[in-house]
Parts: C-alpha cells; structure tokens; sequence
C-alpha cells in the first residue's frame, strides 16, 4: 500500500515539473531541445523501486500531461523519446557498469536520440540529425545534473525514513 | 559519480564536439531555402531574396520570411510554435523544423545534394 502511494505521489511530482519545465525558458534556438525535469523521479523511481514501477510512473506522466498542458501530437513524439531513454536506463542499471548518475546521462542522451528519430520519421526528412550532436551535449549535461539531484534526494529519503 | 560515469560524459561530450567542429570547418553559406512537405521538396528559393510567402500544408500554415540572407518562420498555427522560435538560419544543412505541419525548411548549399548530406551527415 505505501508503493501504491508514494508512486502516486511520483506520478504527481513529475507532473508538477513537467508544468515548472513549461514556465522555465530554457530555450536556445535548437528544435527539441528541453530540460527534462520530470526525468528526475522516473530515475528515482527505478532504484527505488524496479523498472517496472518506473515504466508504469513514465507512461503515466506523459500521458496525463499530454491530456493536462499538451496536445496529442506532442504524446506520440514525447512517448518516443521517453521508451528510448527508458529503456536505456533500464538496461544500463542492470549491467551495473554505472552509477545512478550515469544512468541518468545515457538516459538524457537517449531521449533525444529516440525524439530525433520519430521526427526524422514524422517529417520524412533525414537532415534533422543535423541538430543530434546538439541534442547530444544537452541531453548529457541535463541527465548529468538530474541524475545528480535525483542521487541526492534518494540519500535525503533514505536518512529520514 | 563514479569513474564510468566521467567517461560517459566525457566521451559523449568529446564525440559530440569532434561532429560540432566538423559543422564548423565544413560550413559554407547557404544559397537556396527548400521548402520539404511530409519529405517532398515542393518550393525553392533564393537566399538572397527577401520575400514572406504562407506555406499552407494539410495540417496548417506558417509564414516563411527570407530577408537579408537569413531564413525564419515568423508566423505558424501550429500548437507547440516551436519552428516560430527557432532561431534563423542561413547556413547550408540547418533547417527550420514544424513536427506538427510536417514541415522542414531547410538551407542547401548548391543544386548537388550530395555534398551537403555529406556535410550534415
């Protein structure tokens, strides 16, 4: 019953920085480019918890957001980028090569090489992977920073529990 | 973080910046903006002529401006207006990006494609 409530409570908090991520400007002229912040507690939730806990939080706050701020357009192309990255996640934890925060890193990286790729398709245009490298850099600076964050709540919620 | 982590990011941001650096040495100016519907390049334009044309697709419009050498979306109905506030371009391989109107406009160099998806790619 407590898993049922704090992934409640997960799901809730992602939708609160997804809306937070919207307010931000964090724009530098590079289609696709974002900050991920609700990336935050899907990376939280799989050490937690297990992947498929994770997964069920990820899905969940990417389609109520689409429902609450978005639009169903953008559904299909956040889906993308959010298996691609989530599954690299997934797999990255289990070789165990890498910490938490370089599992948020390959996870930030991978999310904008899945949202590059459905694009690529939707607009049946490869030159898109023009802007992949930029994409690149900012997915590993954010997922570095994120996965940082989210190391250190997991240390907060531990220690007060 | 740990040592695998560093090396993650680091080879990541070094690979990331050897392609970068490669945009730069490669880049040349732009001379024609395509205007590609769903993969289809239906319009072409000079770079150096100013002009603001509405480019009506199935899904919307957006309102293309070429001025001083510079190409820019300057009006779009599309939801998220994202092609709107990208920034403008002009060197060959960057492209202006509407997911929602399945629209690119993009900048070549020449008439020879392969050159330039050399370049992008």
């Amino acid at each position: 019953m407590k898993k049922t409530a704090y992934m409640g409570l997960a799901v809730a908090a992602a939708l609160i920085l997804s809306y937070i991520e919207m307010l931000i400007p964090f724009y530098f002229g590079i289609p696709g480019m974002k900050l991920g912040l609700p990336n935050l507690l899907v990376v939280m939730i799989l050490y937690l918890y297990g992947w498929k806990e994770a997964l069920a939080v990820n899905v969940l706050r990417i389609v109520l957001n689409a429902f609450l701020f978005g639009n169903m357009y953008g559904l299909f192309y956040s889906l993308a980028g959010a298996f691609c990255s989530f599954f690299i996640m997934a797999f990255c934890k289990k070789i165990k090569v890498l910490s938490m925060t370089g599992v948020s890193i390959a996870g930030g990286v991978f999310h904008n090489v899945g949202q590059c790729i459905v694009a690529a398709f939707v607009v049946n245009t490869v030159q898109i992977f023009y802007y992949l490298p930029f994409l690149v850099v900012a997915g590993a600076v954010t997922g570095l920073l994120l996965g940082t964050a989210a190391k250190e709540v997991i240390k907060k919620m531990k220690r007060e529990t | 973080m740990k040592k695998n982590d560093w090396l993650l990011f680091g080879s990541v941001i070094v690979i990331a910046c050897i392609i970068l650096s490669g945009y730069r040495m490669f880049t040349t100016k732009g001379t024609y903006v395509e205007v590609v519907r769903d993969g289809v390049v239906t319009e072409r334009y000079r770079l150096s002529e100013d002009i603001e044309v509405a480019i009506e697709t199935a899904y919307g419009i957006n309102v293309l401006r070429i001025q001083d050498g510079y190409a820019s979306v300057i009006e779009a109905d599309c939801p998220d207006k994202l092609c709107v506030k990208q920034k403008e371009i002009m060197n060959a391989g960057e492209s202006l990006i509407c997911l929602p109107h399945r629209l690119v406009i993009r900048v070549i160099g020449s008439e020879k494609e392969t050159e330039i998806d050399a370049v992008a790619g």
